[in-house]
């Protein structure tokens, strides 16, 4: 009776145990159930394993040993010829060009070079001067242009860079195209006669179209004064490089080929990336499918002797080439994809064996635990 | 809004002082004078004193001083300052690259840091002028004003009404309850209480508060009130931690309180002093970084020195310097050859600067901050019953999860539920058998309490319980063991006080909410006088009661070892022996003894305690001295058992992070027996863990010296015996060691002898060192901090983790590598001064083996990977110097130098160190001894760091030689034409981009589609971006030396087979380590990674 009694006045006061936490908000802040939120996106999981690679290391040696045997015949069957024409030596028929250059003297020096050609030319064969110890990439050199004088501008025409000095401005002129790089093109000409068995001396014909980027002799290059068809004109108020012999409106009688976008010149305006380097200079055209490009026999290599190397200790040369799909002669590539395709194969091998043992072994182990 | 959504805690307490006049003179001490009104005539002189508004500031910058004051922040980080420096040398000497290069990525990240500070700022501003302008009641002149938040001042009194929020550090005057308490909910907040005024008129009363200067305590406060009455002396009244209304507070289950006056406002109220950055803490990962960089910096400036004395060299004959066709300007020639050569070293610097990536402290940064997402949404660390997920107070520490070696964990609410239940009580030694003293045990037990009884049908809107439409009540208390105590003494009641019930329930009611009431003189009622608080030194707390007979009595509960040595009489031996065994069977045992008082000790202890608390300084302490006063020579009682059951899958979680190679130290306040037993039950110990002891027990018998040489050498005994690999298993024989407070302190106490051979502490670190688990008892919350700094210290300077639900666990949190807080019972205090805080214990484990793991790894791998990159990125342009003459010519154009780090490679690692998982989730869960894979910052160890710089270095020189022998002197093209220095580094970057990139893609274990969208996406905008940045003659450039250089580079057949065969070459060594280092040396990961039946490409 009595215990009713209490448990009717605890239900009256109901009495319940609360303590700590008294309610917590309402609104739930339950994380949303997301794939990408519960890091659970569904993944490709490879892994790295003697047993994945193996495979991939033999594809990789079979795909790159037929390409370097490729490249590496291609290359070989490059004709290449080069001659120095320095004139260090006193045997060298440009010795005394080399010898006796002045800045300022008029007459030039032109020295005869006979050569050699063992072996027919039968494609187009590309005639390239080549120069060593030339810094064309120092940074004072590299950046020694105005770019929008080359493209033609006018206020830039008269009004140079400052990164153009200090070959900016010459006797209160402003020097057109500014900058060193310009100012020390290179003005060796070359001219290459064949000696024909029979006594005669043939002039091979040498194309000076095409050596230069198809953008850069019609985007980046342009004259000042568009469509002006008198350059002298349109250099009006500026004056020659320093180092020049001609301005640069009388580089070439063609009109297309002058000022600004004279090709020898754009050839020359892009830097090379290293101190030896070669540049395009002349094409010779394969004329007929009969007749080598350039048959075996003696040659003879005229050079107008203007480009002063000897005190930074560089090197002239004139190579001719042939040319492929992958450029000219150059068996690194060949050899490197052989030695890469090689290795991955030996190294295909050599995981094939640890695999095979390692294999066994942690089988085992896997049992054993 | 600084506080986490609210628990209720309640105390209440009721004073009914004597007036008392203190007389101490204190100087940090504000006095307020209530409505303004100026003191009668003969007290202190009215010194009006000036005090803020009540503006809340909580934003950094003005409209105004945002852009000056943000970037002096931001330029005070050392990385940021470096790259101004860089860029200011930029512009002012004539450096190989534009100002750009470096100007942009510094520009990009200030703008991206200065919009994300910004725009938080701006929230800032909102939300404070939300809080400024929010309408607050004001009493002035007897009328109640309503005016703004922000426009309160150091004395008004405020009207505040239920569920309002305090606009400032409030003292109470009076309340609508006609107890004049009010409630207050907050996680923050221990208590809360009430001061009453009896008989005055809010508005006619005339006083003066005195208190401290503000201080950012919340549990800390000091003052007394002095009323003015008419040609009478100031009645002064103590004003403690109780009497004070926080801001930020809410107001609960009280229609409306009247008449607080506000003590302090705006920017000096207790929440604003709070809110302040917590100490910093570093992460080891942050720390090798560190170390890496100074590596790179010493790199940096070698090989600037290096270049610059070479170039010199190298220019000795002056053809090379100044050769016919490339002459310096007339102004540089006049320049001093020592300031040409600082300029060259400067240039050098600039051209490799980019060697310290500028944007890793950013994609750190940025991948700590959204990584540490995941932890707030994860899912399988949600507590239904709590409505909370996983919390994170810092990002800065993610990956240190993956570093934890000494796990230091509290028992009672973090192993444990802290849920109390009552199992029995013992009284005079005879469980459950009345007795003549059985009256006074259980009035003991329902007095002796700081609970409060809650009549409310919902409670915070939820409706609770199982009474649904009767109004019910609850017991509430900050102290989960007293509502345990309550409960099963109304449940105890219906048993063995049935007639009693009645009346205890009214005392239960009543006592609190009305002494006053009680009057009418019912036999069992009582009039509470006097409260002395819990406190966790004391480990005891007393009331002391007026019965209806006019007896005063004082009961005393508290820990067994505080109550015994003050006992004087009872059943002592029959109550200790079933303490113990309580204890050995893992129940909380606590003690109540009582004492009665006659009116002249009653008087002196009243005086004893009202000095101290009118105590201005020093109270805390002065209290202590008087409650050690007033609680001595008692009769015993008897002692209760409370059960406190272990959280779900507690012993599961010990069990992973044993396996995960962690050591488990319990630091708990509890007797050893009890704890010893919590710790079986959570398999911290096992059957075949020996355990050794060092107990104050022992160390009675023996001398401490000689207990710790017996164990040490009973390890090392036990060390050479099994040898040091097996030691290394987990399943072999392991260590338990339990200590205790007392002990601790002992071996921790500077050898008087100096340095002779008892240096205990080093020789109780080997001991430790050996033991897989520790289970320190008895242990004073200081304690807990010092273990912690012990083991921080010793000589291997481990990675801790602290875990803990109370305030008593604060300072081990804040000492410890790592703090996690545990939304407790307890409040939140642990929670908000933790690094990440959980709501179960068992979220450790994934939280750790999951998430520390992952984060581990992630950050690792982005660390090395951006030293790594950028090694690539730099070396060959170091190794061009070689072939230009030293003339600091750059190897890519300013686009490709500036866009390299920012965004050719910078999305696809952020990505990966986002969503990186080496291995499933599940895999590390049932796996836990992968952790000890990336133990001790395995992944950015010195060797590690040189293997990443090596191969750098390696697939750098295969850049550049490899562009090298391919441009040597030869024809590139089908039409012979030929390629200038821009081909040949674009060229080399390109290979460096993709090499880059498909290295990255190599270390993927896991590829989403957002990996995949990345990886590919980054290359393929790189392509493009060339495509487009080579396409146009752009007219705002003053120079055009990348036209057409992409495109031209792409016609050429060589080209595309050199950059294939450079890929291949840079990526196979790291190939092939990986596979060497899967296939002869696994580690435990990439077993399972193996095995997991997710991977598709698994070797058969």
């Amino acid at each position: 009776m009595i215990g009713a009694m209490m448990a009717s006045s605890y239900n009256e006061d109901g009495h319940i145990t609360v303590s700590g936490p008294g309610g917590g908000t309402l609104r739930s802040k339950k994380p949303e159930n997301t794939a990408f939120k519960q890091q659970r996106l569904p993944a490709w999981q490879p892994i790295l394993t003697a047993g994945t690679v193996l495979p991939a290391f033999f594809i990789i040696g079979l795909i790159f040993i037929p390409i370097g045997i490729g490249l590496y015949v291609t290359s070989n069957n490059i004709k290449e010829f080069e001659i120095d024409y320095t004139g260090e030596d006193v045997s060298s028929p440009c010795f005394n060009c080399s010898q006796s250059f002045s800045w300022n003297s008029t007459r030039p020096c032109t020295c005869v070079i006979p050569f050699y050609l063992e072996q027919p030319y039968e494609s187009s064969v590309f005639m390239y001067y080549g120069l060593s110890n030339f810094y064309q990439n120092h940074r004072r050199y590299v950046k020694s242009r105005d770019d929008s004088q080359l493209n033609g501008d006018m206020e830039s025409l008269l009004k140079p860079s400052k990164e153009c000095e200090p070959y900016a401005m010459n006797e209160n002129k402003p020097i057109a195209p500014c900058g060193a790089i310009a100012n020390s093109m290179f003005n060796d000409t070359f001219e290459l006669f064949y000696n024909d068995p029979n006594g005669t001396k043939v002039q091979i014909p040498l194309s000076n179209t095409g050596i230069a980027w198809w953008t850069d002799k019609h985007v980046k290059f342009r004259n000042p004064g568009l469509n002006n068809p008198n350059l002298t004109a349109a250099f009006q108020g500026t004056t020659k490089p320093v180092n020049w012999r001609r301005p640069v409106y009388e580089l070439d009688s063609a009109p297309d080929n002058n000022g600004f976008i004279n090709e020898d010149f754009i050839v020359w305006m892009r830097t090379a990336a290293l101190p030896t380097f070669r540049k395009l200079y002349r094409i010779i055209n394969k004329t007929s499918n009969m007749v080598p490009t350039l048959p075996r026999g003696n040659y003879t290599l005229e050079v107008v002797y203007n480009y002063p190397v000897r005190s930074f200790d560089g090197r002239k040369r004139m190579i001719l080439s042939t040319i492929s799909w992958m450029g000219g002669k150059n068996p690194f590539l060949g050899i490197a994809y052989i030695t890469v395709g090689s290795v991955c194969f030996f190294l295909g091998v050599v995981l094939l064996i640890i695999h095979h043992k390692c294999g066994n072994r942690s089988n085992s182990a896997d049992i054993s635990n | 809004m600084f506080f986490s959504p609210p628990v209720f805690l309640f105390i209440s307490i009721h004073l009914s002082l004597r007036q008392c006049v203190g007389e101490e003179i204190w100087v940090d001490s504000r006095t307020v004078y209530i409505g303004h009104k100026e003191p009668p005539p003969g007290a202190e002189a009215y010194i009006p004193q000036r005090y803020p508004d009540n503006r809340i500031v909580s934003s950094k910058y003005t409209f105004w001083n945002f852009i000056p004051k943000n970037l002096f922040e931001q330029f005070r980080r050392i990385a940021n300052f470096y790259f101004l420096v860089i860029f200011l040398v930029q512009l002012i000497i004539d450096t190989p690259t534009s100002p750009v290069t470096s100007g942009l990525p510094l520009f990009f990240v200030i703008t991206v840091t200065a919009i994300k500070q910004g725009y938080e700022d701006w929230l800032r501003h909102k939300a404070d002028c939300s809080i400024n302008e929010c309408p607050v009641d004001v009493v002035q002149r007897g009328k109640v004003v309503r005016t703004q938040s922000h426009k309160l001042r150091v004395g008004d009194i405020v009207v505040v009404r239920e569920d309002e929020t305090f606009p400032c550090d409030l003292i109470l005057l009076s309340s609508s309850r006609h107890d004049g308490t009010c409630y207050v909910t907050t996680t923050s907040l221990d208590g809360e209480s009430s001061h009453k005024v009896p008989g005055q008129e809010v508005d006619s009363l005339h006083a003066t508060i005195e208190c401290e200067q503000p201080q950012p305590d919340l549990y800390k406060f000091v003052g007394r009130i002095n009323i003015y009455k008419d040609k009478e002396e100031p009645v002064a009244r103590p004003l403690g931690a109780e009497n004070l209304l926080l801001r930020g507070a809410t107001l609960k289950n009280t229609h409306h309180i009247y008449g607080t006056v506000a003590v302090y406002t705006g920017m000096e109220t207790k929440m604003a002093l709070n809110y302040q950055s917590k100490s910093q803490k570093r992460s080891a990962v942050e720390k090798s970084m560190n170390a890496f960089l100074i590596v790179y910096l010493c790199i940096l400036i070698s090989k600037a020195v290096i270049n610059t004395v070479l170039k010199y060299a190298w220019q000795w004959s002056p053809d090379r310097d100044e050769p016919w066709y490339n002459h310096r300007t007339e102004n540089e020639r006049q320049r001093h050859v020592v300031i040409r050569a600082f300029t060259d070293f400067l240039a050098f610097m600039v051209l490799f600067n980019y060697i310290i990536p500028v944007s890793m402290y950013v994609t750190v940064e940025m991948q700590k901050f959204l990584g540490s997402y995941f932890i707030t949404w994860d899912e399988e660390m949600f507590d239904e019953e709590l409505g909370e997920g996983a919390q994170v107070n810092t990002s800065d520490l993610n990956e240190e999860l993956g570093q934890v070696e000494y796990v230091f964990t509290d028992k009672t609410g973090t192993l444990t539920e802290n849920n109390m239940e009552f199992i029995e009580c013992c009284v005079d030694g005879n469980v459950y058998i009345p007795h003549e003293h059985e009256d006074l045990f259980f009035r003991a037990l329902c007095l002796c309490h700081t609970v409060q009884v809650k009549e409310e049908e919902t409670v915070d809107g939820i409706k609770r319980g199982i009474h649904q439409g009767r109004p019910t009540s609850f017991y509430i208390s900050s102290s989960p063991d007293e509502v345990a105590l309550v409960e099963g003494m109304k449940r105890g009641l219906f048993l063995f006080a049935r007639l009693e019930l009645k009346p205890l329930k009214k005392i239960n009611e009543h006592e609190k909410v009305s002494p006053s009431l009680c009057q009418d003189c019912l036999p069992f009622r009582f009039e509470l006088l006097h409260v002395l608080n819990f406190d966790s030194v004391r480990r005891r707390m007393s009331v002391i009661v007026k019965s209806s007979s006019g007896e005063y009595l004082l009961f005393c509960k508290g820990a067994d070892s505080s109550i015994f040595p003050r006992v004087v009489s009872g059943k002592v031996e029959q109550v200790k022996a079933r303490v113990e065994q309580n204890a050995v069977e893992g129940l909380r045992t606590l003690c109540v003894a009582y004492k009665r008082l006659s009116h002249s000790e009653y008087e002196e202890a009243c005086h004893h305690l009202t000095t101290a608390k009118l105590a201005l300084q020093d109270r805390e302490q002065r209290l202590a001295q008087a409650y050690d006063i007033i609680e001595r020579d008692f009769v015993l009682l008897g002692a209760t058992a409370v059960e406190d059951r272990l959280q779900e899958k507690a012993a599961d979680t010990i069990e992973s992070l044993h396996k995960a190679g962690m050591k488990v130290w319990v630091l708990t306040g509890d007797k050893m027996e009890t704890a010893a037993a919590t710790c079986y039950a959570s398999k911290l110990f096992r059957r075949s863990t020996q355990i050794l002891e060092l107990t104050k027990k022992r160390t009675e018998e023996q001398s401490l010296h000689d207990v710790l040489f017996e164990l040490n050498r009973t390890v090392l005994r036990q060390r050479s015996i099994s040898g040091y690999e097996i030691m290394l298993s987990v399943d072999c024989l392991d260590f338990g060691l339990i200590i205790d407070g007392a002990t601790l302190s002992a071996v921790l106490k500077p050898n008087q002898e100096g340095a002779g051979p008892g240096n205990y502490r080093e020789i109780f670190l080997e001991i430790c060192r050996n033991c897989s688990a520790v289970l320190c008892c008895r242990m004073a919350p200081l304690q807990k901090a010092q273990i912690v700094k012990l083991i921080k210290a010793s000589k291997e300077h481990p990675i801790t983790l602290a875990i803990g639900d109370g305030a008593n666990d604060v300072s081990m949190i804040l000492e410890a590598h790592v703090g996690i807080g545990i939304m407790g019972k307890e409040g939140r205090q642990a929670a908000r001064n933790s690094d990440y805080a959980i709501p179960k214990f068992k979220h450790l484990k994934k939280m750790l083996l999951v998430h520390g793991h992952y984060y581990y790894i992630r950050i690792a791998e982005l660390v090395q990977y951006f030293f790594y990159k950028n090694v690539c990125f730099i070396f060959p342009q170091f190794l061009y110097q070689f072939f230009c003459g030293f003339s600091q010519q750059p190897l890519y154009d300013t686009a490709y130098l500036t866009l390299y780090n920012i965004s050719f490679t910078s999305l696809p690692i952020l990505l990966y160190s986002l969503v990186e998982q080496h291995v499933t989730m599940e895999t590390l869960k049932k796996d836990p001894s992968l952790y000890r894979d990336i133990a001790k910052n395995s992944l950015l160890r010195w060797p590690v760091f040189l293997y990443w710089t090596c191969l750098g270095v390696f697939d750098a020189v295969i850049f550049f030689f490899g562009a090298y022998f391919l441009f040597d002197n030869t024809t590139f093209t089908s039409n012979g034409q030929m390629f200038g220095n821009w081909t040949f580094g674009t060229l080399v970057f390109t290979v460096l981009v993709f090499t880059v990139t498909l290295k990255l893609a190599l270390d993927t274990h896991h590829w989403t589609w957002i990996n995949h969208f990345v990886i590919w996406g980054s290359l393929l905008f790189y392509v493009i971006f060339s495509l487009l940045w080579g396409g146009i003659i752009w007219p705002f450039l003053n120079y055009q030396r990348m036209y057409y250089v992409f495109m031209q580079m792409l016609s050429s057949g060589p080209a595309w087979l050199s950059i294939i065969l450079l890929i291949t070459v840079s990526l196979l060594p790291d190939v092939i380590k990986k596979v060497l280092c899967r296939t002869m040396c696994p580690t435990i990961s990439s077993c399972c990674a193996l095995s997991s039946p997710f991977s598709l490409l698994a070797a058969p």
